[in-house]
């Protein structure tokens, strides 16, 4: 696609000849484009393969770049190119691997872990990067005042809990301590197989302290240390313009350890809120990734057999909550009932269409290793009977259900499906409402829904970041639902456990409590939709749906043609 | 002159002051908050963030402070995009916003008078129904409609315009200018004409015409001048519409302008974001208001009189 001036003379051109109305007209566009163009003509995909540069659709504008206050995807995006945690993961299994830390020990009985943090590793300043920065900026994550959201994710080490909730008041009994400049040692409470998983969260993630301190207190929120040309980081890039809801660039940082592995020179973040344009966008090659996929576009890529097109299931599952405390869902049998009369089969073939799974349980299948117990299917003739012992033969008297989902259309579809569903093998009633985004937040965290929509993204690749939404009274449990043996495994008898499998087992027992009592419907397992550009590679897709940008590079000259439908 | 501007500016006080207090107790009174998220907010950080923001404070008070900040130019900090001020983030989108607009207006005004002249030309003949016909259909047809059908010839089609963008690649600001300004045109183009008709009818320019002067001097000497009050009046209005709704615009070309800011701020209920904005917008729409007024009794001797009248 060019651009040239020739281009727009003849367009005037001909407009001119058509009527003089409107050749006034054009003269305007004329003055348009004299006001606009300048500089060269060559798309965004083919100067980005030129030049390194990857454009990279981002879904929305960051709300902070500060990794103690952000809590997004697109946040995590940038901050994972600019910043980096004492360890990073595969970009195709997600197993830990060494990044800041060369390498690691960890005692016998699995709560010490002692980092030895690479010499070479620096902040993009030049100053050196030592351990003392992970005890400041965990005991800087541990402030109350700051208002970090992800301040659990420290927790499981020893006594983080009690400081942050003031039980504790020396961050000296915190299990965090420098034994020299470069070696780290970390204590937990309990062992924590997933702890090294955590580090690679951005909320463990090391920061700057002279930058942080010379902008204000290190618990302030909303300073001006992340901007460009205050920043500091550790990552493969570094940030070197940020214009709000246009773009935010990072450039291959000099100073980074493994830089002669960062095969990319430059990344463009692009706000792209808007699925349909970006979609747009991509199709006339001004991004090289895209962040979603219009959902009634899928099929169009699917049946071109776009080598563009990239579904992978991502680490989330969409389910329904039920308010256990509504009377007539109180009932184990009914909630059991509505479980086993949604065709997640045809839900997912038919309706959302993306590559998603049906979901039997509240845990995605396959996340390290784990396979979720399968206590139900779909049985209408069963649910039919589980109803009638509940009291309800046929439907009769059972008062109906409301559904309440957030305003959406995709929501909409699927909570239309479901009602007929219902209607159809359990002849029961259902309303549909709809609540904007926040109104349906306080709704549920009230509990005054009956049914509720609901979907959980896990931050680390475990069954416990997805069973201890439903501990008692926990702030994502809103179910009513409370079981203390169910807590006491969760909490005390998984993290006890020596190995792998018996974790896993545990695991397994709690979700078949969970299952069993059914204050949720799983209904799918979440897929991950992008475009990508096939210049893009080392582009592996991951359950956690995060890139490795420093391994990306750029190839213009591979041989796969695009087949995209204009 | 004077004294009217500044008696309308006056007015304006209050107006704001109306303003300022529903919008303030309407976005605090919608259900949900600003740090309402999908994950459960712990009880410690939402103290945490209600005591940075003020919002631990009554009702009352909160107000207050408001309105004491405005008063000094001070919109507050934005909820949602930590660290940056409303102030800073009316800066970042108001220049885009006002490009946006002001391009838009030309191909309004281009495009606008120029078919409502022609139209007022002959009327009821084909040299009016074919310019009106089409004005009708450019008011009918919704911004996020001939969007993406601008975008879809001119952009994936024809490969001749960016799809998306503001000044990042040439050529990107034709397509939003041109979605943005058509409803206007036609507008314009139907007030226009009107107005032109209107005074072609008058003595006065059949005195030009007897005299003997050719018709294309006394369309631009003689009727131009009364036959454009419509359009002048309506340019006020316009260019704070143009401002304040160039949203669906900016969502469709991807654009940094404010109309995004104003209704992700209302999504997120950034209350300091969503008051920033209605104050700015507010003030914007009565400077317009006045200033196109102004133009009017400038152009108008009728109302010159009477303004001196009422002195």
């Amino acid at each position: 696609m060019r651009y040239s001036h020739n281009v727009y003379l003849r367009f005037s051109d001909s407009i001119t000849l058509a009527s003089s109305a409107i050749s006034k007209g054009a003269a305007l566009l004329g003055i348009l484009v004299v006001l606009t163009s300048c500089g060269t003509s060559e798309n965004n995909v083919s100067s980005g393969n030129r030049t390194g540069t990857l454009h990279w659709g981002n879904g929305t504008e960051p709300q902070s770049l500060d990794p103690q206050i952000a809590t997004g995807v697109p946040e995590h995006h940038i901050i994972t190119s600019v910043m980096e945690g004492l360890v990073g993961k595969d970009r195709k299994t997600l197993m830990p691997i060494p990044a800041v830390a060369e390498s690691w020990e960890v005692s016998d009985d699995l709560k010490v872990y002692t980092f030895h943090i690479r010499k070479n590793a620096l902040w993009s300043n030049g100053d050196p990067h030592t351990a003392n920065d992970y005890v400041w900026s965990w005991w800087r994550a541990l402030q109350p005042a700051l208002g970090n959201l992800y301040a659990y994710m420290l927790f499981p080490i020893k006594n983080a809990q009690q400081y942050y909730e003031g039980e504790i008041e020396s961050f000296d009994e915190v299990g965090v301590k420098a034994l020299d400049d470069y070696t780290l040692q970390i204590t937990l409470g309990n062992p924590t197989p997933y702890f090294l998983q955590l580090l690679d969260h951005y909320s463990l993630f090391p920061v700057h302290q002279a930058t942080i301190e010379k902008f204000g207190a290190a618990d302030e929120r909303g300073t001006r240390w992340t901007y460009e040309g205050n920043l500091i980081g550790n990552g493969p890039f570094l940030l070197v313009d940020w214009k709000i809801n246009r773009r935010i660039v990072v450039e291959k940082n000099p100073l980074y350890w493994d830089m002669e592995n960062v095969k990319l020179n430059r990344i463009v973040f692009y706000p792209t809120e808007n699925a349909t344009t970006e979609e747009r966008m991509f199709r006339a090659g001004q991004l090289h990734v895209t962040n979603d996929i219009p959902a009634d576009k899928i099929e169009v890529y699917r049946s071109n057999k776009s080598p563009a097109l990239h579904l992978a299931p991502y680490l989330g599952v969409y389910f329904y909550r039920v308010n256990i405390n509504t009377p007539h869902l109180s009932d184990r049998r009914v909630r059991r009932a509505l479980a086993m009369t949604i065709d997640r089969e045809s839900l997912t073939r038919n309706i959302v269409k993306a590559g998603e799974t049906p979901a039997y349980a509240i845990t995605p299948p396959g996340t390290i290793s784990y396979q979720p117990p399968q206590e139900f299917r779909f049985d209408p003739e069963a649910a039919r009977q589980l109803l009638a012992d509940a009291g309800y033969p046929n439907g009769e008297n059972f008062p109906s259900i409301e559904i309440l989902y957030n305003t959406n259309e995709a929501h909409k579809k699927i909570a239309v499906a479901i009602q007929q569903m219902w209607k159809k093998h359990l002849n029961i009633d259902i309303q549909l409402l709809n609540q904007e985004w926040k109104v349906y937040l306080a709704s549920e965290s009230a509990g005054q829904y009956q049914v509720s929509r609901a979907g959980w993204i896990g931050d680390y690749v475990d069954p416990n970041n997805f069973l201890d939404m439903f501990l008692c009274g926990g702030g994502n449990n809103r179910t009513g639902w409370c079981n203390e043996e169910y807590d006491r495994l969760i909490l005390e008898v998984a993290p006890a456990m020596k190995s792998h499998e018996e974790r896993l087992a545990i695991f397994s027992k709690a979700e078949k409590m969970l299952l069993d009592a059914m204050p949720v419907l799983p209904i799918y397992i979440y897929a991950s939709k992008r475009l990508i550009d096939p210049s893009v590679k080392n582009y592996d897709s991951n359950l956690l749906d995060q890139a490795s940008y420093k391994d990306i590079y750029l190839d213009g000259e591979s041989p796969v043609t695009m087949q995209v439908d204009k | 002159m004077f004294k009217f501007a500044l008696g309308r500016l006056m007015q304006a006080v209050p107006v704001l002051l109306v303003v300022i207090t529903v919008t303030f107790f309407l976005v605090h009174s919608a259900p949900g908050g600003p740090f309402d998220a999908d994950k459960a907010v712990p009880p410690e950080v939402l103290k945490a963030l209600e005591a940075q923001y003020n919002l631990d404070q009554p009702m009352w008070k909160q107000y207050l402070s408001y309105l004491g900040d405005v008063v000094q130019g001070d919109l507050g900090p934005s909820f949602k995009y930590s660290g940056r001020t409303v102030n800073e983030l009316i800066g970042a989108g108001l220049p885009t916003t006002a490009e946006l607009a002001f391009y838009a207006m030309l191909v309004a005004l281009g495009v606008g008078i120029t078919a409502g002249i022609t139209a007022s030309m002959r009327p009821n003949t084909m040299q009016d129904y074919i310019p009106m016909s089409a004005a009708m259909i450019g008011i009918c047809m919704p911004s996020f409609l001939l969007g993406p059908l601008l975008v879809l010839i001119f952009g994936i089609h024809l490969e001749w315009l960016p799809v998306s963008g503001w000044g990042d690649i040439p050529g990107d600001k034709i397509l939003p200018s041109i979605t943005l300004g058509t409803a206007y045109a036609a507008y314009i183009a139907r007030l226009s004409r009107g107005g032109m008709l209107e005074v072609l009818s008058q003595d006065y320019i059949r005195t030009a015409r007897a005299k003997g002067l050719s018709e294309p001097i006394v369309i631009a000497k003689h009727a131009l001048r009364g036959g454009l009050i419509p359009v002048v009046s309506f340019l006020g209005p316009a260019f704070a519409g143009l401002l304040g709704g160039s949203f669906v615009v900016e969502t469709i070309f991807q654009i940094p302008g404010l109309g995004r800011f104003y209704v992700q701020a209302a999504f997120n209920r950034d209350y300091t974001l969503i008051l920033g904005m209605t104050v700015f917008f507010s003030t914007l729409i009565i400077i317009f208001n006045l200033l196109s007024d102004m133009l009017a009794i400038w152009l108008n001797p009728k109302l010159r009189q009477e303004i001196r009248g009422s002195n």
